[in-house]
């Protein structure tokens, strides 16, 4: 992070002090413990009639795999979905957050959720926290005025694109869209594109991997593929995997009795005085 | 394993961005890439940012920052129109972003404040990283704008004609383009004066071609695309 050429004390907003503490902590050689990670692939575009996000199913923790089947297309509205990367916590925590906002304000106004609405309560929430919520999104749906697809970086700053993609696997996932995106896809076509953009992340990015999501948003109806691809299952030695008996099998048994009292033994050589 | 530290950089704008007037209105001009260290986040995005009807800024420096002051500003500026009764100047706008500028000194962002009002006329402000106000008649911004000055100097008349200022300001784009690494893509521009507003797009293709750079080539994917050439006819 670029730091300003002088510091003067913020007179507003929130102290980052302990922040800065805990940086200085862990590189005088201190490490924190580590959080779970999405090292990720998530991708996002539009086609001829709305909004395909689609995302890899990998979380990490450093360099341990510790879920190989986790959601990150996350529900916002019923008609805008957004797909997280970055810290797990913060991604699921943040969007659960705004969602519910969302939930709110469609009670007080009686409308469908427009996209907008929940970029900016994303980025406003993002700004606040100046980049320590570590969550790079990838907001998408379909309202009154159309698809749109958006991406928010952790910072609050956001973009928007006809098509999309975000975390450690983005450059291989936008190798594929830039040789391969152009206007008025149909739907099998995009989400075709989608799969190949996340294969190629999931194959070529080792923070990704697993199988492929993907959401399909268009006017009034929406389409959630869970587990679309399975580009890697799991593989036994034998195809019929491994059987455990019921019950542990007895190989061999022997009863040795214990002494019971204790033995006194009489005739012994006699103190000598 | 750097490469990742880049990814996790905050998004900046290395920019270049213009603001010129001439004899009736002024003429803003930006490259369009964004990027997060060394990789491209976004190479077409618009740093040329409405604020009302009249006025829009140019951002340079930090992209969350940018976008929260221009954000702050159009908030601002629609309800001081409504409490008017009237379009704001463009005094009125750059002042408001200068007083975010001051106030917060932690902001990152360098913006080119232009517009048009019937008071004042066509009028550029520029607002740099400490939140000092400029006001000049062209002003220039953004890493790429240390390649301009030279050529600010030698090739801005006063009084040119709007074709004139626009031919300006998409040239030094494209200078600034050819030689600063972290401008690219397409130039943009925006034009304003007491007819209204009219936005201009230039493919980087279209660009005219300085020292050493090579003509604008389709990718070897197209190519392979593309059915076998039409046979020759006499």
């Amino acid at each position: 992070m670029s730091s300003p050429a002088f510091e003067i004390p913020p007179k507003g907003g929130f102290s980052f002090d302990l922040c800065r503490r805990n940086e200085m902590i862990a590189k005088k050689g201190v490490n924190p413990p580590s959080f779970r990670k999405t090292g990720t692939t998530i991708v996002g575009l539009i086609f001829q009639d709305g909004v395909i996000l689609g995302a890899d199913t990998r979380a990490t923790e450093g360099p341990i795999v510790c879920d190989k089947n986790c959601e990150k297309i996350h529900y916002m509205a019923p008609n805008i979905y957004c797909c997280g990367a970055g810290t797990a916590a913060d991604t699921e925590a943040v969007t659960d957050m705004v969602s519910s906002q969302l939930q709110l304000h469609r009670y007080h106004t009686g409308r469908e959720s427009r996209v907008v609405t929940a970029l900016t309560l994303l980025k406003r929430h993002l700004f606040n926290y100046q980049g320590y919520v570590q969550a790079a999104l990838v907001l998408g749906g379909v309202d009154c005025t159309g698809p749109h697809l958006h991406t928010i970086y952790p910072h609050g700053s956001t973009d928007t694109l006809p098509f999309a993609t975000m975390g450690s696997g983005s450059l291989a996932a936008m190798a594929v869209f830039e040789s391969k995106y152009r206007e008025g896809l149909t739907r099998d076509e995009g989400v075709q594109l989608v799969s190949e953009a996340i294969c190629s992340g999931v194959f070529n990015d080792l923070g990704s991997g697993s199988n492929v999501d993907v959401c399909v948003i268009t006017k009034g109806h929406k389409e959630y593929l869970r587990n679309h691809l399975l580009p890697n299952p799991r593989t036994y030695v034998s195809s019929k995997g491994f059987s455990f008996p019921k019950k542990t099998e007895v190989l061999l048994t022997k009863i040795t009795p214990l002494k019971e009292k204790v033995v006194v033994i009489e005739g012994g050589d006699a103190m000598e005085e | 394993m750097d490469l990742n530290m880049d990814l996790n950089a905050p998004h900046s704008m290395g920019t270049t961005i213009i603001g010129v007037t001439y004899n009736g209105g002024v003429v803003l001009g930006a490259d369009s890439r964004t990027s997060t260290g060394m990789y491209v986040a976004n190479r077409a995005s618009d740093k040329i940012t409405q604020l009302t009807d009249n006025v829009y800024v140019c951002r340079s420096g930090s992209a969350a920052d940018s976008q929260v002051v221009s954000d702050y500003v159009r908030y601002f500026l629609h309800q001081h129109t409504i409490q008017l009764g009237q379009p704001a100047t463009v005094k009125v706008a750059a002042n408001l972003v200068r007083l975010l500028s001051y106030n917060n000194k932690n902001l990152q962002t360098g913006l080119i404040v232009g517009g048009w009002d019937k008071y004042e006329g066509g009028k550029i402000y520029g607002i740099p990283l400490g939140g000092t106000i400029i006001e000049q008649p062209f002003t220039i911004g953004g890493s790429g704008s240390s390649y301009l000055y030279g050529f600010f100097d030698q090739a801005w008349k006063e009084g040119m004609t709007k074709e004139e200022a626009e031919q300006l300001v998409v040239k030094a784009v494209s200078l600034a383009i050819a030689r600063d690494g972290a401008s690219g893509g397409v130039v943009r521009t925006v034009i304003i004066n007491s007819e209204g507003v009219t936005r201009n797009f230039y493919p980087g293709d279209t660009l005219p071609l300085w020292h050493e750079e090579l003509e604008p080539q389709n990718s070897l994917l197209d190519i392979l695309n593309t059915p076998s050439p039409e046979p020759m006819t006499m």
